[in-house]
């Protein structure tokens, strides 16, 4: 088999049934990416720190849910759960553990983390059980898929989308326009004066920590309906996410946005043209960014 | 002259305590490798993502262990089991199976590694020429190779040709039945899937010749999501798909072709669904998947496989697994092959394991045999079937022709230049 597929490729796009039900899969591994991408970024941003064990609070999400969906049989509650209890489980890390380490060295940094995402692997092992698990679909997504200029569309993955796109809406307009975003921004931008200016800094670390926990959270938690749940599975999650975020640019939120929609279509376009490369064009083109732009699409110079 | 003595020990005393102490200390280790025990060393996978497997098989091996000790043992020693945890890492599986002959004095190997370790297993066995049963790879050339063949290796697990030629020929009369002639494949992208994959597809279109495979897809193992994959077979519009997915994978798989009503719109193969693992946790199991059989209790349809199976999820409250069946075949055919030699010698229960036939759960005529020529079981229950969303999930099996597997294994090995 040829590492090129450019027939099926260019067949695709000249037909409108192909070209949505692609773009409509891009979507679904883009948004979900973004979610996990964004809170990366947005701690960054504000924390200067890079939370190596980011993918622990989507596979938290995703079990929190699950238990939650398993007691109330609830799928709001369930999303709800997870969101929630990373977030609380995103300001306990934060206060506890990574607020120690501000300032410290880079490798201390990624040490703790590292050592965190070892730690959390197995406390989902000891609670869950080491043995994969499924939540499975709730009854009311468990229709037939919508038709949509002839794409195949699952009304779930509509729900996953819109979803995705109002938490990014709600962050960048809560970021640009409100008093706690500009607060934030400030914060980012010179803590010190932030915090002479009277303002907890402390409470703004870790609430920018719980929120990017949410975040990654009620990924794992649109996402258990429909991927296995296993301890460890936020890895594979965080290294695309981190593909994303170098894309990107670090801190930025339109960005994230952009890069994951990038590799979501990287993914569901390069399967069918180049089916035997679609990995490796991923990190091409993260290649190609940092050659070309080492701080990332949107990403801003490091004073 | 008189000799005068020295306060203190003398040296003679001295050599007299050293020599007290070193038959003290020794005493043990003699008693131990004369004595009642027998110890038999097993690594296998009980950490990282097949855990699962791995414990089931250490579970399975104790349910017959316990068995064969109430019965005597090995011809009168009883069997002491030192299980150990390789990761499924193939060089701490060979580590792991190195210390345990040398520094535990295990005097049998129980392999139960997956295919990557088994080889590197495989090895310390020729070196060391200790007894080894290696109990879950199922790559053929483990046991079809004569390069690989040595007299002290035997295997208690399927074989992949055999998988290969069963579920080919399976697919085959369904395919000329109801005129599938487009087929995709989806198998995960490492050794397993792209052997397995091609020896089915082989089988399939050696049954069916007018079949053509008009997409592949070949996910990474592990992957989380399978949507572009789902999507570009949808794009193909084939007939069939067969998939050779397993374990987590497999049903990440199902829950996300599902929404996309993939199930309702073609034939699937996937040879991995009939297992528990799988059954129990796909919350909603499209009826009519094809499957081969792992381990399910209902087939062989028999009172003994049956109540083995109930044995054992009344002893672990979990069903048993693929591994499972295939770790306590091999005790099973330890402790016959040892009452028939009536030693418990390693080189002498390989001579009686040599063409051995038991009875057994799971044979497929209540037997299973330790072929001879290639040391490796056959006569095992192989079957295709579908599946449904409840118990006993797979209702109707269709069960494979040993005599059609012979043959076509043969041409197989003469055209793999293996005989």
């Amino acid at each position: 088999m040829l590492p090129l597929d450019l027939d099926a490729l260019t067949g695709c796009l000249a037909s409108s049934a192909c070209l949505v039900t692609q773009t409509t899969s891009g979507f679904i591994i883009g948004m979900l990416l973004f979610l996990v991408a964004v809170g990366l970024t947005l701690i960054f941003g504000v924390l200067k720190v890079v939370n190596f064990s980011h993918g622990a609070f989507y596979m938290f999400g995703a079990y929190f849910a699950m238990t939650a969906y398993q007691l109330t049989g609830s799928f709001a509650l369930a999303m709800l759960c997870g969101a929630a209890g990373t977030a609380i489980l995103g300001l306990v890390f934060e206060r506890g553990f990574m607020s120690r380490v501000y300032g410290a060295d880079v490798l201390m940094q990624l040490l703790v983390c590292y050592a965190f995402v070892l730690i959390f692997d197995d406390v989902v092992r000891m609670i869950w059980g080491p043995e994969f698990k499924s939540m499975g679909m709730p009854a009311a997504f468990q229709v037939a898929p919508l038709f949509i200029a002839g794409g195949v569309v699952p009304p779930y993955y509509l729900l996953l989308i819109s979803v995705a796109l109002a938490a990014a809406a709600v962050l960048g307009l809560g970021l640009a326009r409100t008093r706690i975003g500009k607060v934030i921004r400030a914060a980012a931008h010179n803590p010190g004066m932030v915090s002479a200016l009277g303002i907890n800094t402390g409470l703004i670390y870790g609430g920018v920590f719980a929120l990017g926990g949410m975040l990654a959270g009620l990924a794992g938690a649109l996402a258990a309906p429909v991927r296995s749940l296993t301890p460890g599975m936020g890895f594979s999650v965080l290294i695309e996410s981190f593909i994303v975020t170098v894309i990107g640019g670090m801190g930025s939120i339109l960005g994230a946005l952009i890069g994951a929609l990038l590799i979501g279509m990287i993914r569901s376009f390069g399967s069918l043209g180049f089916p035997l490369f679609t990995e490796g064009l991923m990190y091409l083109f993260m290649v190609i960014v940092l050659v070309s732009r080492p701080t990332g699409l949107f990403g801003k110079e490091v004073a | 002259m008189t000799r005068t003595r020295k306060p203190g020990v003398s040296r003679r005393a001295t050599l007299a305590m050293m020599g007290a102490g070193a038959v003290t200390f020794a005493t043990p280790w003699v008693a131990r490798a004369q004595a009642k025990t027998i110890k038999v060393g097993m690594p296998t996978i009980l950490s990282g993502r097949v855990a699962q497997l791995g414990t089931s098989s250490r579970n399975a091996v104790m349910l017959e262990v316990e068995k064969v000790n109430a019965a005597g043992g090995l011809a009168g020693r009883q069997i002491e089991m030192v299980i150990r945890d390789s990761k499924g890492q193939p060089q701490e599986a060979a580590r792991v199976a190195r210390e345990l002959v040398n520094t535990d004095g295990c005097e049998i190997l129980i392999d139960a590694e997956a295919s990557s370790g088994a080889f590197a297993v495989h090895e310390v066995a020729r070196d060391l020429g200790v007894l080894c049963i290696h109990t879950n790879s199922e790559t053929s050339s483990l046991t079809a190779d004569p390069k690989q063949h040595i007299p002290n290796a035997f295997r208690t697990a399927r074989q992949g040709v055999h998988d290969s030629i069963v579920g080919g020929s399976y697919a085959a009369a369904i395919a000329k039945a109801k005129g599938l002639k487009k087929w995709a494949t989806c198998s995960p992208d490492y050794a397993y899937g792209r052997d397995t994959t091609g020896e089915y597809v082989t089988y399939l279109k050696r049954f069916a010749p007018d079949v053509e495979i008009i997409s592949e897809s070949w996910p990474k193992l592990f992957q989380p999501d399978y949507t572009e994959v789902v999507t570009k077979i949808l794009q193909a519009k084939p007939q069939a798909l067969y998939s050779c997915l397993w374990g987590g994978d497999l049903t990440s798989y199902i829950d996300q072709a599902n929404i996309y009503a993939l199930f309702s719109q073609m034939e699937v193969f996937a040879v991995n669904m009939a297992d528990y693992t799988a059954l129990t946790v796909v919350k909603n199991l499209p009826k009519g998947i094809h499957s081969g059989n792992r381990y399910i209790k209902t087939y062989p349809a028999t009172p003994e496989n049956a109540a083995w199976g109930d044995a054992y999820k009344a002893k672990y409250n979990e069903y048993p697994t693929n591994w499972s069946w295939e770790n306590a075949t091999a005790i099973m055919l330890l402790a016959e092959a040892s009452k028939k030699a009536n030693s418990a010698d390693g080189k002498k229960i390989a001579e009686a394991l040599r063409g051995l036939k038991i009875k057994s759960p799971f044979g497929a005529d209540g037997t299973v045999t330790m072929r001879a020529e290639d040391q490796t079981l056959v006569g095992y229950a192989i079957g295709w079937g579908t599946t449904i969303p409840q118990e006993p999930y797979v209702p109707q099996v269709q069960a494979g022709d040993w005599k059609t597997i012979f043959e076509l294994e043969a041409e197989w090995k003469k055209s793999k230049g293996y005989t």
